[in-house]
C-alpha cells in the first residue's frame, strides 16, 4: 500500500558518500554498558529559546533526572542532572560550538550510585493538553534532529488550519550519522508510542514516517511495530536517498507535496514535523516519567569501531569517543555530519541534546579544501540547491558586502545544507559567505534597533529639558512680577519724590535678568511683557539731584537683590546657579547706573535716553 | 592552518576538470577538420595555445595572481582552441596570434580574469579581427583534395543568390563548395562538434537549454523562410550544419561566464541568439553571425538573468 503513495520531489540535492555502514553493524551500546565519566558538564542552555535559570548551586547533591535548570518562560526547556552526585560548580564552560564561547554549565561529580528521582508516569489522557505540554517543557524534551527546538511549542495545531499530516522524520540524510537508523531498528515500539501522544496533542489525521530507502532494516522494523499496534493511520514511507531529504521542509515536500516557505509555520499548511528521536523522548518523558537526560549518539570517523551509544548529556566528547577507540591522527571532533556539522573548539566539550553524531576528523578523512578559484558561473550550485536559490549570485553580492542585494536573492531562505559548496568546481566556501552575510545583516539590524532606541531616548530627554526650562521660566516670570510689586511698594515708601531713577533701576534689573538667561524662551517672553507697562506708566520726569538719586538707585537695587535672593532660596538648582551669578551682574549694572546718573547731572537739561 | 567550516566533504570536481572536458569534447570536431582539410588546423591550434598561455602567464604575473594555480585551470587553452577553430585556417599566422592575445589580455584579464569577463573572449577576438581585416578573415580553405581558397559556403550562397535567376539549388550545385547537407567538408566538422557537444551534455558540463533553444530556433526561423520561398532561402539543414552553428550551440553560447545562468534565461538567450545568427547570415554582410550574435546577447545577459530568476522553494505561484 505504501508503494502506491505518490511521492513528490524537491529540486537539487546531492548524493555524497554515506559512510553509514560502519556504525550500523553493531547495536546501540546501552546506557548501562557505558561507564560514568569522572565529571559531567551540563550546559544550562541546550535548546532554542530562553536560557534556563539554574536551580542548584555548588555543593548541592542532585539525583538523576533532577531538574537543574528551570525553563525561562514557555519558549524554553528545562535541563536535568544526568546522574546522581555532587554539584561541584555552576560556572561558564566552553560550549559545543565552533566559536569556543562559554556557557553557564552545571558541573556534576557523579557519586556512582546513579540514583533516580522518583519518575511517575504521566496519565496524559486524563490531562489538559496544555498540562501535557508543560510537562514536556519541564522534562526538557526538544527536537533531537539537531535543531533542538522546544517540542512542546510545536505540539499545537495552527490557529486557522486543522492538522492534517504529522510527518515523522527518520530520513537521516547526512553521511556518517546513523543514530536515528539504529533507534528505529531497535526501539520502533517506543517511537510509535511517542507518535501516538503527538498525534493526540495535534489532532493529526494521518502520520507519515519518512525514512530514506537506504535504511531497509529501520523501515521493516517500523512497519512490524505498526502492524503489532494495529494502527493503520501510521504509515512508514521509504523516500529516495538524496541529501538533504531529511531537512524538515524537504521531507514535508516529498511526503505531502506542500512547500512551506521561509518564515511560515508548517502548521499553517496543516503539517507538523518531528524527528524520530523526539518521538522516542516524548514517549520516555510521558509513559516512563523520565526527563530527557540522554540520547543516541553516533561515534564515527577516525575511530577503531564506529558505533552508536546511548549517552548522558554532559559526558565529555573525548571520554565517549575513547570508548570507540580513538585513532592516531585525529585533529578534532565534528559534531553532526560532514555536510552541516560544527568543528568543536576542544575535545572535552560535553555531549548535548543537539549531538547526534561525533566524527573524529583527520586530514585523511576530510582533506582541507583545494585553493579557492574564481566563480565561473557554471550554475552547478543552483542545480544542487534544494531551495531553488541562485547561490553564485548570493556569493557575488555577499563578497561585495552588498547585503541588500543578497537579501533580494532570498538569502534567508538558505538552509545552509552545504550542497552548493559540495558541488562547486571552484571550491568556494559558499555557505561561509552566506553565514557571514546573515550575521552581518543581523548585526546591522541589532545596531539599527539600538540606534532607534537611543533616538527615542534622546528625543524624550530633549522634551523633558524643554519642559523643565519652560516651567522654570514661568515660575521665574511669576516671581519677577511679585518682586516688582513689592519693589513699587518699597518705592512708594522710601522715595516717593524720585520715580524716574527708580524706574531706571527696575528696567536695568529686568535687563540683567534677561541677560542672565537669554535663551530661555519663557523668560524672553516674560521680560518685555513686564517691562513696557512701567515704561509707559510714568513719563520721564525732571531729573532729581544726581548724587542722591544714584545713591537711592543703588540702595533700591541692593534691596531688590536681597529680596530676590531671599525669594530664590527654595528654588531649583538651576535657579541657584542664576542667583549665584546675579550679584556681580547687578553690581555692574549699579555701577553703570551711577555712571549714567553722573552723566545726566553733567548734561543737566537734556533728558536721559535709556539706552542700555 | 587554514580554518574551514562545513561541508567538510566535496564532490571531486574542479575548474580544470570542467575545462578539460570541454577540450576533450572539441576533439571529434578537430579530427573531422584534419580529415577534411588537412593537418594545418593542428598548427593553428598549437600556435593559439602557446600565445594564449603566454599572454595568460604575463597577465597573471602583472596582476599578482598565483601562476601555477591559474595556468592549470586550462581556461586559456579553451579560448585558444575556440579561436583556432573559429578563425579561417588559411589566415596569416599573425592574425591568430593577435586575435588570441586580444582575447586573453583585453577581453579576459582587463575585465578581471577568469569568471569576470562579460563577453566571450574568443568571439571578441573574432569580431575585432573580422572588422579590422575583413578580407583575410573571409578566405577559407575548401575540402581536400581541391584545397582551394574560397569564401565560406554561407558567403558563397549569399553572393550567388544575388545573380538573377539564381536559386539555392543552382548555387549549391557547385560541388567544390557544397556537399550533401551544407558546405563540403564543413558538414563533417559540424557533425564532430555535435558529437562532442552531446558528450558534454551527458557529462553535465552544459545543460540542454542553450543547445536546444539555439538549434530549435534556428530550425524554426530558417524553416519558415525556406517553406515560404524555398528558391531564395536555404533549408534548415544547411543552416544547422554550416558555419559556426554547432560550435556555437555547444561550445560558444554555452560559455557559462558570459551566458545567462537561469533556466528560462538560457532559453531566451539562445533563442534570441539564433534569430540574430540567421538575420546576420542571410541579410547581413558578414560570412557568419555567431560571433556578433554572441556579443550582442552577452550585453543582454544581466537583464535577462534579472528578469528570469526562478521561484524559490515555497514561493512558487506568489
Amino acid at each position: 500500500m505504501n508503494a502506491l503513495r505518490r511521492l513528490f520531489s524537491f529540486n537539487g540535492g546531492v548524493k555524497p558518500e554515506t559512510h553509514k555502514h560502519a556504525s550500523t553493524r553493531e547495536p546501540i551500546v546501552p546506557l548501562a554498558d557505558l561507564p560514568l565519566p569522572p565529571v559531567f558538564v551540563v550546559p544550562l542552555h541546550q535548546s532554542v529559546g530562553g536560557m534556563p535559570t539554574p536551580l542548584v548551586s555548588a555543593g548541592d547533591r542532585v539525583l538523576k533526572g533532577q531538574r537543574i535548570g528551570g525553563a525561562d518562560g514557555n519558549f524554553s526547556s528545562a535541563v536535568h542532572a544526568p546522574t546522581s552526585g555532587l554539584v561541584r560548580a555552576v560556572e561558564p564552560r566552553t560550549m559545543a560550538h565552533t566559536s569556543g564561547l562559554t556557557l553557564l554549565s552545571v558541573v556534576i561529580e557523579p557519586d556512582g550510585r546513579d540514583e533516580w528521582m522518583p519518575t511517575p508516569p504521566l496519565d496524559w489522557r486524563a490531562m489538559e493538553p496544555d498540562a501535557v505540554r508543560s510537562w514536556l517543557r519541564d522534562a526538557g524534551v526538544v527536537g533531537l534532529g539537531g535543531a533542538v527546538f522546544p517540542s512542546h511549542m510545536k505540539l499545537r495545531a495552527g490557529r486557522a488550519t486543522p492538522l492534517r499530516t504529522l510527518v515523522i522524520n527518520g530520513a537521516e540524510c547526512e553521511p556518517f550519522i546513523t543514530c536515528d537508523d539504529l533507534l528505529m531498528r531497535e526501539r520502533a515500539a517506543a517511537i510509535l508510542g511517542g507518535i501516538a501522544i503527538m498525534r493526540e496533542l495535534l489532532g493529526a489525521a494521518e502520520v507519515l514516517i519518512g525514512v530514506e530507502d537506504n535504511k531497509p532494516e529501520a523501515i521493516a522494523s517500523l512497519r512490524a511495530a505498526c502492524a503489532a499496534r494495529g494502527d493503520a493511520t501510521i504509515q512508514t514511507v521509504a523516500v529516495p536517498t538524496r541529501y538533504p531529504a531529511g531537512g524538515a521542509k524537504q521531507l514535508i515536500r516529498v511526503l505531502t507535496g506542500i512547500e512551506v516557505p521561509h518564515g511560515r509555520r508548517s502548521t499553517d499548511y496543516g503539517v507538523q514535523c518531528f524527528n524520530v528521536g523526539t518521538a522516542h523522548a516524548i514517549q520516555q518523558a510521558i509513559e516512563l516519567g523520565r526527563p530527557l537526560i540522554s540520547r543516541i549518539v553516533t561515534v564515527a570517523g577516525n575511530v577503531a569501531s564506529p558505533r552508536n551509544y546511548e549517552v548522558l548529556f554532559g559526558t565529555p566528547m573525548d571520554f565517549l569517543v575513547r570508548q570507540a577507540g580513538l585513532l592516531e591522527g585525529t585533529t578534532g571532533f565534528i559534531m553532526g555530519g560532514p555536510m552541516m556539522g560544527y568543528r568543536m573548539p576542544a575535545l572535552d566539550v560535553p555531549v548535548i541534546k543537539a549531538t547526534n553524531c561525533i566524527i573524529a576528523s583527520s586530514p585523511a578523512l576530510f582533506a582541507p579544501p583545494p585553493p579557492e578559484m574564481p566563480c565561473i558561473r557554471c550554475g552547478e550550485c543552483a542545480r544542487a540547491c534544494p531551495t531553488d536559490l541562485q547561490p553564485f549570485e548570493m556569493y557575488w553580492h555577499a563578497r561585495a558586502r552588498n547585503f541588500g542585494k543578497v537579501q533580494e536573492y532570498n538569502l534567508f531562505d538558505c538552509i545552509e545544507c552545504g550542497c552548493c559548496s559540495f558541488v562547486c568546481p571552484s571550491h568556494i566556501p559558499l555557505v561561509d559567505y552566506y553565514r557571514f552575510a546573515k550575521t552581518e545583516i543581523w548585526d546591522r539590524e541589532r545596531k539599527k534597533e539600538s540606534a532607534d532606541e537611543a533616538r527615542v531616548r534622546f528625543e524624550a530627554r530633549n522634551e523633558r529639558i524643554e519642559r523643565e526650562k519652560r516651567e522654570k521660566s514661568e515660575k521665574l516670570a511669576a516671581r519677577t512680577s511679585a518682586a516688582r510689586a513689592q519693589a513699587s511698594v518699597a518705592d512708594a515708601a522710601d522715595a516717593p519724590a524720585a520715580p524716574g531713577p527708580d524706574r531706571q533701576a527696575l528696567v536695568a534689573a529686568a535687563l540683567a535678568r534677561a541677560q542672565a538667561a537669554p535663551t530661555a524662551p519663557g523668560e524672553a517672553r516674560a521680560t518685555p511683557a513686564a517691562a513696557p507697562p512701567e515704561e509707559t506708566a510714568t513719563p520721564p520726569g525732571p531729573t532729581a539731584p544726581a548724587d542722591k538719586n544714584a545713591l537711592i538707585e543703588a540702595a533700591i537695587a541692593r534691596a531688590k537683590a536681597r529680596k530676590e535672593a531671599a525669594g530664590d532660596a527654595p528654588a531649583a538648582p538651576a535657579a541657584t546657579a542664576r542667583k549665584e551669578r546675579s550679584p556681580e551682574e547687578k553690581q555692574a549694572l549699579i555701577d553703570a547706573a551711577i555712571a549714567r546718573a553722573r552723566e545726566k547731572k553733567q548734561a543737566a537739561d537734556s533728558p536721559d535716553k535709556e539706552a542700555p | 592552518m587554514r580554518l574551514y567550516n562545513s561541508p567538510y566533504v566535496r564532490q571531486p570536481n574542479s575548474v580544470t576538470r570542467v575545462m578539460l572536458k570541454v577540450l576533450i569534447a572539441l576533439l571529434p570536431g578537430i579530427a573531422a577538420y584534419v580529415w577534411q582539410f588537412g593537418p594545418d588546423i593542428l598548427v593553428r591550434v598549437l600556435l593559439a595555445t602557446v600565445t594564449a598561455v603566454g599572454c595568460e602567464a604575463l597577465m597573471l604575473k602583472a596582476r599578482g595572481k598565483p601562476l601555477a594555480l591559474f595556468l592549470s585551470d586550462l581556461s586559456a587553452v579553451v579560448t585558444a582552441w575556440l579561436i583556432a577553430l573559429a578563425f579561417p585556417a588559411i589566415a596569416p599566422w599573425w592574425i591568430v596570434v593577435t586575435g588570441t592575445a586580444l582575447a586573453i589580455v583585453v577581453a579576459k584579464h582587463l575585465y578581471g580574469g577568469l569568471g569576470q569577463n562579460p563577453f566571450n573572449p574568443a568571439m571578441v577576438a573574432y569580431a575585432i579581427m573580422i572588422v579590422a581585416f575583413p578580407s583575410l578573415m573571409s578566405q577559407w580553405p575548401s575540402a581536400l583534395p581541391d584545397a582551394v581558397t574560397s569564401a565560406t559556403p554561407l558567403d558563397t550562397l549569399r553572393t550567388g543568390l544575388r545573380a538573377t535567376d539564381a536559386t539555392v539549388a543552382s548555387v549549391m550545385a557547385d560541388a567544390r563548395v557544397f556537399g550533401e547537407l551544407a558546405g563540403r567538408g564543413w558538414e563533417w566538422v559540424a557533425g564532430g562538434f555535435l558529437v562532442g557537444g552531446l558528450w558534454l551534455l551527458q557529462q553535465r558540463v552544459i545543460t540542454w537549454h542553450i543547445p536546444l533553444a539555439f538549434l530549435g530556433t534556428l530550425t524554426l526561423v530558417s524553416g519558415a523562410f525556406w517553406l515560404a520561398h524555398g528558391a531564395q532561402y536555404a533549408s534548415p539543414v544547411l543552416h544547422l550544419m554550416a558555419g559556426g552553428s554547432m560550435l556555437g550551440a555547444f561550445f560558444i553560447f554555452t560559455d557559462p561566464v558570459s551566458a545567462c545562468t537561469t533556466p528560462r534565461g538560457k532559453l531566451i538567450y539562445a533563442a534570441a541568439a539564433a534569430l540574430l545568427v540567421y538575420l546576420i547570415r542571410v541579410f547581413g554582410a558578414y560570412p557568419d553571425g555567431v560571433a556578433f550574435a554572441t556579443l550582442l546577447m552577452n550585453i543582454c545577459v544581466p537583464l535577462i538573468d534579472m528578469k528570469t530568476q526562478p521561484p524559490v522553494f515555497g514561493h512558487k505561484g506568489r
